[in-house]
């Protein structure tokens, strides 16, 4: 065997470098982070007040609050999830319960929900556009846009939905069989309440994307600032606000910042919620009743 | 546990008159054996693999009937196959017939909630649904028409009198089921068994999972409720099938397929086997 | 019993339908954004979105090079820095960080993945812009855009990488550090090989959204139609691009925009596509 020699000092020179540059990529990342919210804070705070939420935009927005724009957010949103909770719940449930995991039938419709997952959201824009907008002659509003970010909410809906359902243990399904039990009683009583965290989280997840939402919603429930007076009137988002302000209006930059913050704010509450279900879930998989 | 809650539970299995609930024509003990459930060239495939070849085999009423043998030999599937529960198992086929009470089970005209009900099953592992103790034994009642709150009430009484487990819980029915020790959330599993007064105990390892002291409550318990209903009990622990059994079938594993080899019983099965596969087995020379 | 047996039989067709439904949806999007374009695909050949000599709508010259380009630029730019920041933060959290200070700045990366693209934008225009001015004018460019498509595509590249290296069994790690391997050489010769088909299937899922993003990248980039020369340059984006001119287009120059979308469904459905087929691998 030939002599050789074993150098340890330059391996701990390159980890000790190794080491440096992962920390600074980590304070980098933490202090853009922190140097946003703390724009935002510093920017939105002093424009925040009750009124700010309650009053009408006057002058384009740059006087006034946002009382009616978070009623338009509101309705755009109660209008999706109406219509995308059923579908979806639906659609996991027949995933995870009813079609065998290698079934033609259920691998057509996750696949097919795994290339929606993947579509950008100007695409749906201009499918809602076409098909909401125009074809269907909803025109711009809270209903086109409702019904657009559904579409886009379907795939995040059903992928939490039936994760949930098959993290619940066969056993439930057994026994539950073995009691005589029809498969929707034990569905009802068993399987659902047992995946109600994974369900809550996924709804909190869904509702964090469609209040975000912006470009999908430019050509569908459009730009009007007024209080919607129906589901058919165009009613303006409030990401779809903070564009609009800063990019069309100029001074507008006070209440994009407060209504900035309001939107992350409001975002951030919601992640934080739905991660704390979705780690409790993880940890624990099953609540006791 | 302490030492003393299990003297009380053992001295309230033992009080086998508690039982109202067995129905009382369950017929004749074992001395008159009189077939319940009837198998006749029975063989169950999962994909290509056979798990159970053409298995032939009378169940008596009233009577405790031990499946031994290895693991991998059938015996948890044919378990499963008398309440056909390998209908929830994909790509699982059988052949042959069972008979229970005379009627084909796996005729299309068998109503498999009905089947089920009239049999009861108990899992290795205690499965208690994630709900309070009482709603897991009025959700199945209500399932299958019970719905008067009095009735609900006094069923689930009696069956957890007959568990002996009344005493230990009847002042927390509203908490989690799963707060449970092991062997009460398994004597529980029995209870919501019997609610559904079954004519048929499906047993599949009941006390392996359990530690020993449990698991000697929930034996006492099994050999209570023999002459009362017909069970049938897979076990792994011989000393304990040779315990409680009336009868007793030894399954092997012969070409990668599960056959019954020998039946009879129990202390035959145990002390003049027929089979030297048997004799080898329960010996402890293989297996 | 008949009543069970009913109600299950309902339940199924209920779901059933359900299914169905949510399975057309993506046909509905394929099939609207194809008839959409049908006009100009008919009587326009593709090659002339590549050859015309510019882009005027309104002229009739459809020349969406421009744009493709300045998509490229600004997503591989982003790739760029956000695969190292994103990879180091994984190995961060997974083999440098105390247990406690992992779990924060893993919460912190999960609360910026949910940061809307419209606040980046926002952030971008009032804060980075202005930066990026004093460096060099105009300031709205395509470093700008670069910049901020990475704050929203490394917490993708993070939580994916993070998610593969937690994947990696134990006694690999278990076994390198017995051979006496130091940190770096352990992460770098056993851990991230071992992790790559998830790394990877991370940076391909980044780079979809990349590709796609709207509002963020239309707010900071300047928005003009140009082949980018230097970083400082303005550039326009397929998807900016559609958001532009969509509220006025009509006719052929709608079909037009609709030909991008399409363009951009099937270059982000590829590489999602490759992503979820690489994700998949990485479990087997």
């Amino acid at each position: 065997m030939p002599e050789i020699t074993f150098v340890r000092s330059r391996s701990i020179l390159r980890d000790r470098l190794v080491q440096l540059l992962v920390y600074a990529a980590v304070l980098v990342v933490s202090g853009v982070f922190i140097w946003i919210l703390a724009d935002l804070v510093r920017g939105g705070v002093a424009h925040l007040s009750w009124n700010f939420f309650v009053d009408s935009p006057r002058d384009a927005g740059r006087a006034g609050g946002i009382g009616p724009i978070l009623v338009s957010t509101a309705l755009i949103l109660l209008v999706a999830l109406v219509v995308a909770l059923p579908l979806a719940w639906a659609t996991a449930v027949l995933l995870a319960e009813f079609v065998p995991a290698t079934s033609k039938f259920g691998t057509i419709v996750r696949y097919s929900l795994q290339v929606l997952a993947g579509v950008p959201s100007i695409v749906f824009g201009l499918f809602g556009n076409a098909f909401f907008s125009i074809y269907l002659g909803l025109g711009f509003s809270i209903l086109s846009g409702g019904l657009t970010l559904a579409c886009m909410l379907l795939p995040i809906l059903v992928s939490t939905a039936e994760a949930g359902l098959r993290a619940v243990p066969e056993n439930y399904r057994m026994s539950a069989a073995a009691l005589g039990m029809s498969r929707t009683a034990t569905l009802l009583h068993l399987l659902l309440p047992a995946a109600a965290p994974a369900l809550a989280a996924g709804l909190l997840l869904g509702i964090g994307r469609a209040v975000a939402e912006t470009a999908a919603l430019l050509f569908t429930s459009g730009y009007v600032e007024r209080m919607p007076g129906s589901l058919l009137d165009s009613g303006r988002a409030l990401a779809l606000h903070i564009f609009d302000l800063s990019m069309n209006v100029p001074g507008g930059d006070a209440p994009a910042y407060a209504s900035a913050l309001v939107l992350v704010v409001l975002l951030l509450a919601i992640n934080i919620v739905a991660m704390k279900l979705a780690y409790g879930l993880q940890r624990k998989r099953i609540m006791p009743a | 546990m302490n030492t003393h809650d299990i003297e009380e539970i053992q001295r309230s299995v033992e009080k086998q008159h508690t039982f109202t609930l067995g129905p009382l024509q369950t017929g004749p003990a074992c001395c008159d054996p009189q077939p319940i459930v009837q198998v006749k060239n029975f063989s169950l495939h999962y994909d290509n693999k056979t798990a159970l070849d053409k298995v032939t085999l009378d169940i008596y009423r009233g009577c405790i009937t031990a499946l031994i043998g290895p693991s991998g030999c059938g015996k948890t599937s044919f378990l499963s196959a008398i309440n056909r529960l390998t209908d929830l198992i994909p790509n699982c086929k059988v052949v042959g017939h069972i008979q229970v009470d005379g009627v084909d089970i796996y005729q299309s005209a068998c109503d498999v909630q009905v089947l089920r009900q009239q049999i009861g099953m108990v899992f290795q592992k205690p499965t208690p649904f994630p709900l309070s103790i009482r709603r897991n034994i009025e959700l199945p009642l209500r399932e299958h028409g019970v719905t008067k709150r009095a009735e609900v009430e006094a069923v689930s009484e009696q069956v957890l009198r007959d568990v002996g487990l009344w005493h230990e819980v009847h002042d927390r029915l509203d908490s989690a089921a799963l707060s449970l020790s092991g062997g009460q959330q398994q004597r529980l599993c029995i209870a919501r068994a019997l609610a559904l007064k079954p004519k048929i105990l499906l047993m599949d390892e009941p006390c392996s999972a359990l530690d020993p002291i449990a698991s000697g409550v929930v034996e006492d318990l099994i050999v209570g409720l023999q002459g009362r209903y017909t069970i049938v009990i897979v076990t792994h622990n011989l000393a304990q099938a040779r315990r409680i059994a009336n009868y007793a079938a030894f399954f092997w594993v012969k070409e990668r397929a599960g056959h019954l080899i020998e039946f009879g019983h129990c202390r035959d099965i145990f002390e003049t086997p027929v089979h030297q596969l048997t004799a080898a087995y329960v010996s402890g020379a293989r297996g | 019993m008949f009543r069970s047996v009913f109600t299950d039989t309902l339940l199924r067709w209920v779901l059933q339908a359900g299914a169905v439904v949510s399975a057309l949806v993506m046909a509905m999007i394929m099939l609207f954004l194809l008839s959409e374009s049908w006009p100009v695909l008919q009587h326009l050949s593709l090659a002339q979105f590549l050859t015309d000599s510019s882009w005027h709508p309104l002229e009739g010259s459809y020349n969406l090079t421009p744009m493709l380009s300045g998509t490229l630029y600004a997503s591989m730019g982003a790739l760029l820095l956000a695969v190292p920041l994103g990879i180091a933060s994984a190995i961060f959290i997974v083999y440098y960080a105390s247990p406690r200070s992992a779990l924060l700045y893993r919460r912190l990366i999960e609360l910026l993945a949910g940061i809307p693209s419209v606040v980046f934008g926002f952030w971008g225009l009032t804060t980075l812009v202005p930066l990026v001015n004093q460096l060099h004018p105009p300031g709205a460019s395509l470093l700008a855009g670069i910049l901020v498509l990475t704050l929203m595509i490394l917490p993708t590249i993070a939580l994916m990488t993070y998610a593969a290296l937690i994947a990696v069994p134990d006694e690999y790690i278990r076994s390198a550090a017995a051979l006496g391997l130091s940190g770096w050489s352990m992460i770098r010769g056993v851990a991230l090989p071992a992790a790559r088909t998830g790394i990877v299937a991370g940076i391909v899922l980044a780079a979809g959204r990349a590709l796609g993003e709207t509002m963020a990248v239309l707010m900071v980039a300047g928005n003009v139609v140009q082949h980018a020369d230097s970083l400082f340059d303005p550039i326009r984006t397929l998807a900016a691009n559609i958001a532009l001119e969509m509220a006025y287009a009509m006719g052929d120059h709608r079909a037009v925009l609709f030909v991008s979308g399409l363009m951009l469904m099937l270059l982000v459905m590829t590489l999602s596509g490759l992503a979820g087929w690489l994700g998949k691998k990485s479990y087997a």
